[in-house]
């Protein structure tokens, strides 16, 4: 899979799954791109990169969302 | 005078041991004073703010603090841990007060003038609070806003060749004990390890992919002063596969009471002399000495590398010349099912630079099935424990080894499988009966 129909998956799926939930795992993330982790990785790293991704860290776990997306954004002021 | 009240945290000033209240009071006044003139990037009464925090959770007894987020550095998913009052307006000095994790150097070692010039930075750029060390190792400067991040991380790797430390689902900042450095006892070099692999995994390090943190330690020899054993999902301890190397002479000079036994470290009392049955052979756990006409035998075969004789006479034996690292894994503080120690999964390997049996026999399968088949937030050991030690056999490719057993029927991990054993399962139920009643 190249990096565009990965970006247009991921931006699909996390989307459609808005409504109930803005953060997800890594491995949610390598399910919906159908590939093992490591492959993933790399486009994952790629997404987050380019701003289609971001992180979000509790300090002891880390998940991803899209940027603007969740009610952290707004509580943190730096939406 | 104070900004805020602060009864209850001045009361635990009040006990025998060194205060952090005390060492925050201190903070606060000398940034009120700014001897110094430093142009503070973030309020000037952040400590106070920060005792005012902390009080009103003792008077609430709750927290008054949110943790996580999205704050970061660029191109970083760890090292920073975003952290938020919920009473701003009350204490704007703390509205944001994030955490940075900096990776310390292999052995933590650093010159005086290095650690100044971080707190230095940490005071202009931070609250100047720090914490030497967190428990992962970590130098960990506590409480700054979000714009400063980019500035500090800018400034740790340009000024000070240093790197944010791992935190969230990352491979934690590798850390390891003092190693060849100092210790005669360390069995390889631990911070050429650690190191290697800090820099050799950045990508671990500050891109999460894992399910879960994952921490690798090491230490030199099995007195295990990182406790590699109880705190790290990998865990490196040193060991040797030769024999202990003995010197007669100084062996007779602890008998004698020319040496000090344990280096002179329980000087402050009078034991007595120095009895060498009942202090070094009747103590060994595998009964593995002896010590009779003025000359110490061990039967190395049966010895378990508890380091008690070594650590009791230093001068007098050693640790042995064919030297390498034993590997456990799987060890983890309670969340889930409670504490674990690390189960042994490599008896014994070499540990010369550049590490490649390491990273590609045990490392890499290790968390390539961890990646694969470790549940959200499930560590190591939990994954061990769910799938059993013989998965944990299969992934690396070793042969199950009487030594990976805790004790008997602790962990026994060997199933037969079909195909393994000759003539397999099918049986003759009926010529069986034939000696067998129901």
């Amino acid at each position: 899979m190249d990096y565009e129909e990965a970006k247009v998956k991921i931006t699909e799926q996390l989307t459609k799954k808005l409504k109930t939930k803005s953060k997800f795992y890594f491995n949610d993330l390598a399910k919906i791109l159908e590939m093992k982790p490591r492959e993933a990785k790399k486009i994952v790293n790629k997404l987050v990169e380019n701003g289609v991704l971001e992180y979000w860290s509790s300090g002891s776990t880390s998940m991803y969302g899209m940027p603007g997306t969740g009610k952290q954004a707004s509580a943190e002021h730096e939406d | 005078m104070a900004k805020h009240e602060t009864p209850l945290l001045s009361q635990l000033e009040t006990g025998p041991w060194p205060s952090f209240v005390s060492d925050i009071k201190r903070e606060a006044e000398s940034r009120a004073k700014n001897e110094k003139g430093i142009d503070y990037q973030i309020p000037v009464d952040a400590c106070e703010d920060l005792l005012g925090v902390l009080e009103l959770s003792y008077k609430h007894g709750r927290t008054h603090w949110k943790h996580g987020g999205i704050v970061g550095v660029f191109g970083y998913g760890g090292g920073v841990i975003g952290r938020y009052c919920d009473q701003p307006e009350q204490f704007p000095g703390v509205a944001h007060f994030h955490t940075m994790r900096v990776s310390q150097p292999a052995g933590k070692f650093y010159t005086t003038e290095y650690l100044k010039g971080l707190c230095d930075l940490w005071e202009f750029r931070g609250s100047g609070i720090t914490n030497m060390h967190g428990s992962t190792g970590d130098i960990i400067f506590i409480g700054t806003t979000t714009p400063q991040l980019e500035e500090v991380f800018y400034e740790l790797t340009h000024t000070f060749n240093q790197d944010l430390g791992g935190s969230g689902s990352n491979l934690r900042t590798p850390s390891d004990c003092v190693g060849q450095a100092r210790c005669e006892f360390a069995c390889y070099d631990t911070q050429a390890i650690c190191h290697e692999l800090t820099n050799y995994y950045q990508d671990e390090l500050h891109r999460p992919a894992f399910p879960y943190k994952f921490k690798f330690k090491f230490d030199g020899c099995p007195n295990c002063c990182v406790a590699s054993i109880a705190r790290s999902d990998l865990s490196f301890i040193g060991t040797w596969r030769d024999e202990i190397r003995i010197d007669a002479e100084a062996v007779k000079a602890y008998v004698g009471g020319e040496l000090k036994p344990n280096g002179g470290a329980h000087a402050g009392r009078d034991w007595g002399a120095f009895d060498i049955q009942k202090e070094v052979v009747d103590l060994c756990p595998t009964k593995c000495m002896r010590y009779a006409d003025g000359k110490l035998e061990i039967n190395n075969k049966e010895c378990t590398r508890c380091m008690h004789c070594i650590n009791v006479m230093p001068r007098a034996l050693r640790i042995g010349n064919d030297r390498g690292v034993t590997i456990l894994a799987g060890a983890k503080a309670p969340i889930l099912d409670g504490a674990q120690m690390g189960t042994l999964i490599v008896p014994f390997m070499k540990a010369e630079a550049p590490y490649d049996d390491i990273k590609e026999k045990v490392i890499e399968p290790i968390w390539d099935w961890w990646m694969e088949e470790g549940k959200n937030r499930e560590r190591l050991g939990e994954l061990m424990k769910r799938q059993g030690l013989q998965r944990m056999i299969e992934v690396l490719g070793v042969d199950p080894d009487p030594r990976m057993v805790q004790e008997p029927r602790s962990n026994p991990y060997i199933f037969w499988k079909e195909d393994e054993v000759e003539g397999g399962w099918k049986r003759d139920i009926n010529e069986f009966r034939k000696y067998h009643k129901r």
